[in-house]
């Protein structure tokens, strides 16, 4: 197959830590592989050369945090015929998306020597609050499995096969046992969507939610069940209001309970 | 030392030390050995090489949407009740991959991807959990349908049951007839006492693994005791689940306002249905590599609480958390027995201990029936 008829993949990156552009760089297995099916036009973490749009694929890593980036965004979507959004950040606002619950001045005056330097938006938000996004895929980071099965169902032109259930199917699937239930665990995995394997549950840690809410998330169950079980309203704040904290299921939980006497 | 096998159906006492040469002689006959470990903070069930393994001096804790582990009786092995595992994750794998092909030339040539299974030996099943095999059986194995990947384990599989020794506040084996007392469907059944192992001999084949172990015939005292014992378990049952009604009473009652109720609380999360014994759905799932020339097949786990289980063509038959939770329980503890002959529900209160907001199917039916159409 020849470089011009390998369709185009980008990725680009807004407000974000770099590591869902790393979890594709770590496809070490499949990296040679896929590089020869695609053809990797622009994707700076990776390579300095970059090839001018259009491009087939866009993947998009990070929220939109500056008044830059909400140009950007347009432009790029303009250049994609299929616009995919990596991780929570891009998804959900990202754990910056804390500021939208704040006031971002007050912060860049606290933080920075000189505040007037810095232009930044007063929330941080997710790719899709700006322009028409074709598939979400979760995660802090993405699984890369589940970044492999997107792009391997594009090239294929099939839908992709990423469940929205909840994380405890996945628990149950490998053995983890129940850390809610044996150890009193305020776990997030009944709200949270599946796709990282029940990584955090294997290690004996709840779930803090990083792949956002499943497919019918029922938050006020889950938290009125934990503040019976005797966790604190800040406490279930907290546990919302984390990597996808902005998602709405999320946003509207850490809200109801913050107001909570 | 008896000087030969016993024969099947006496009793026998065992000295618990001898359990260890039953083990021996399960691992000489080829059997790879599941039963009762504790690991994160749980009694789970994973291969046990020897008694060594079991969790002897521990017991659990059960309550709706609470499982806790905690000291019991210093001699005693099988303390504990069931846990947060079932015996069907080896008989009827939560990942299975089916097939493979790979395209070659332009011609696709499919592989067989299922290896011969491991001989089980399961070690410590109680008598809701046999009940609970009974009923898979009759999915599995009975009928047009037989599943040669659940057959292939079923049909090796050794039985080593035992009978509780205590119940739990979410047990209720005895409504449905399915417990505490393991009555058949067994190698070797025991109940433990403080100083000795009571045992019940249930086929040759448990008779052969007590090859060169120091068994004696009971003594009616033993029997006695070990009857004693079961008894005493029947009796801390307190849970009950009122069988005479259904499945009428839920076919009666589809459009209840309880389960608007229930609908409420329920996290559609699926624990109820990976947890319980009986529960045999499955989805597959097909993955390719990024040239479309090799692919692969794999079964896995389903639950009729995820969307995705009940999209069709043209929408979601069941959109609403209220018609999951309703399609549960009315398949659990109604249609189930129209297409299978019995209730789906072996009393062993897995769902109860494991639903992460405590929803007790008991409660559920209960409140059904109290303002029943």
């Amino acid at each position: 197959m020849g470089a011009s008829t390998r369709p185009k993949l980008a990725v680009f990156k807004f407000s974000s830590c770099d590591g869902c552009q790393l979890a594709l760089l770590s496809l070490e297995d499949e990296l040679l592989e896929l590089a020869g099916a695609v053809e990797i036009a622009y994707f700076l973490e990776a390579r300095s050369q970059t090839l001018p749009p259009p491009y087939d694929v866009a993947l998009v890593e990070g929220s939109i945090t500056t008044a830059e980036d909400s140009k950007r965004i347009q432009e790029i979507r303009q250049q994609a015929k299929l616009l995919v959004t990596i991780g929570a950040c891009a998804t959900a606002g990202g754990i910056q998306a804390l500021r939208n619950w704040k006031d971002v001045d007050e912060f860049t005056r606290a933080v920075y020597a000189t505040p007037a330097y810095i232009e930044t938006l007063k929330q941080s938000t997710p790719i899709s609050a700006h322009v028409p996004v074709d598939f979400e895929l979760n995660g802090c980071p993405v699984n890369k499995a589940q970044l492999l099965e997107v792009l391997t169902a594009l090239l294929l032109g099939r839908a992709p096969h990423l469940p929205a259930h909840s994380v405890c199917v996945e628990c149950k699937r490998r053995g983890t046992v129940c850390v809610a239930v044996a150890q009193g665990i305020a776990c997030l995995g009944p709200l949270t969507h599946a796709g990282c394997g029940a990584i955090c549950p294997a290690f004996n840690r709840g779930c803090f939610g990083c792949f956002g809410p499943m497919e019918s998330p029922n938050a006020d169950a889950l938290l009125a069940h934990l503040e019976e079980s005797g966790h604190a309203a800040a406490e279930l704040v907290r546990l919302t209001r984390g990597f996808t904290g902005f998602a709405e299921a999320f946003r509207t939980a850490s809200e109801k309970w913050e107001k909570r006497p | 030392m008896a000087p030969s096998l016993p024969r099947v159906g006496a009793r026998l006492t065992l000295a618990k030390s001898s359990l260890e040469q039953v083990f021996a002689n399960l691992r000489a006959a080829g059997f790879t050995l599941i039963g009762p470990r504790l690991r994160d903070a749980a009694l789970v069930l994973e291969e046990v090489t020897g008694l060594n393994d079991l969790p002897r001096g521990w017991r659990d804790q059960q309550a709706p949407g609470q499982y806790r582990v905690v000291p019991g009786q210093d001699s005693f092995y099988f303390d504990h009740l069931v846990g947060p595992h079932s015996w069907k994750q080896f008989l009827h794998p939560a990942r299975l991959k089916l097939f493979g092909a790979a395209k070659n030339n332009g011609t696709w040539s499919f592989q067989s991807a299922t290896a011969p299974p491991p001989r089980y030996a399961f070690i410590g099943v109680r008598a809701c959990d046999l009940a609970a095999i009974a009923r898979q059986d009759r999915v599995f194995l009975a009928g047009e349908f037989r599943d040669p990947h659940y057959a292939a384990r079923r049909e090796s599989l050794f039985l080593l049951a035992v009978n509780c020794g205590r119940a739990a506040p979410t047990c209720f084996c005895r409504s449905l007839q399915t417990g505490p007392r393991v009555t058949g469907g067994f190698d070797l059944a025991l109940t433990e006492l403080a100083d000795v192992f009571v045992l019940e001999v249930g086929s040759e084949a448990g008779a052969e693994m007590l090859r060169e172990t120091a068994w004696q015939p009971a003594t009616a005292l033993h029997a006695s005791r070990a009857e004693e014992a079961v008894r005493q378990t029947e009796s801390q049952i307190e849970r009950e689940l009122r069988t005479d009604d259904l499945p009428k009473l839920l076919y009666d009652n589809l459009e209840h306002p309880r389960w608007d109720e229930v609908a409420r609380r329920c996290l559609a999360c699926g624990n109820c249905t990976l947890v319980c014994p009986t529960c045999f759905c499955t989805t597959v799932e097909d993955a390719s590599n990024l040239a479309g020339t090799r692919v692969e097949r794999t079964r896995l786990w389903d639950s009729c609480f995820t969307l995705d289980f009940s999209h069709v063509h043209g929408g979601n038959s069941r959109p609403t958390l209220r018609a999951r939770y309703r399609q549960w329980l009315t398949h659990k503890l109604a249609s189930w027995k129209d297409q299978f002959g019995a209730l789906g529900c072996v009393g062993c209160g897995r769902c109860i201990t494991w639903c992460p907001v405590g929803i007790e199917l008991t409660e559920e039916v209960k409140a059904i029936r109290e303002k029943a159409a």
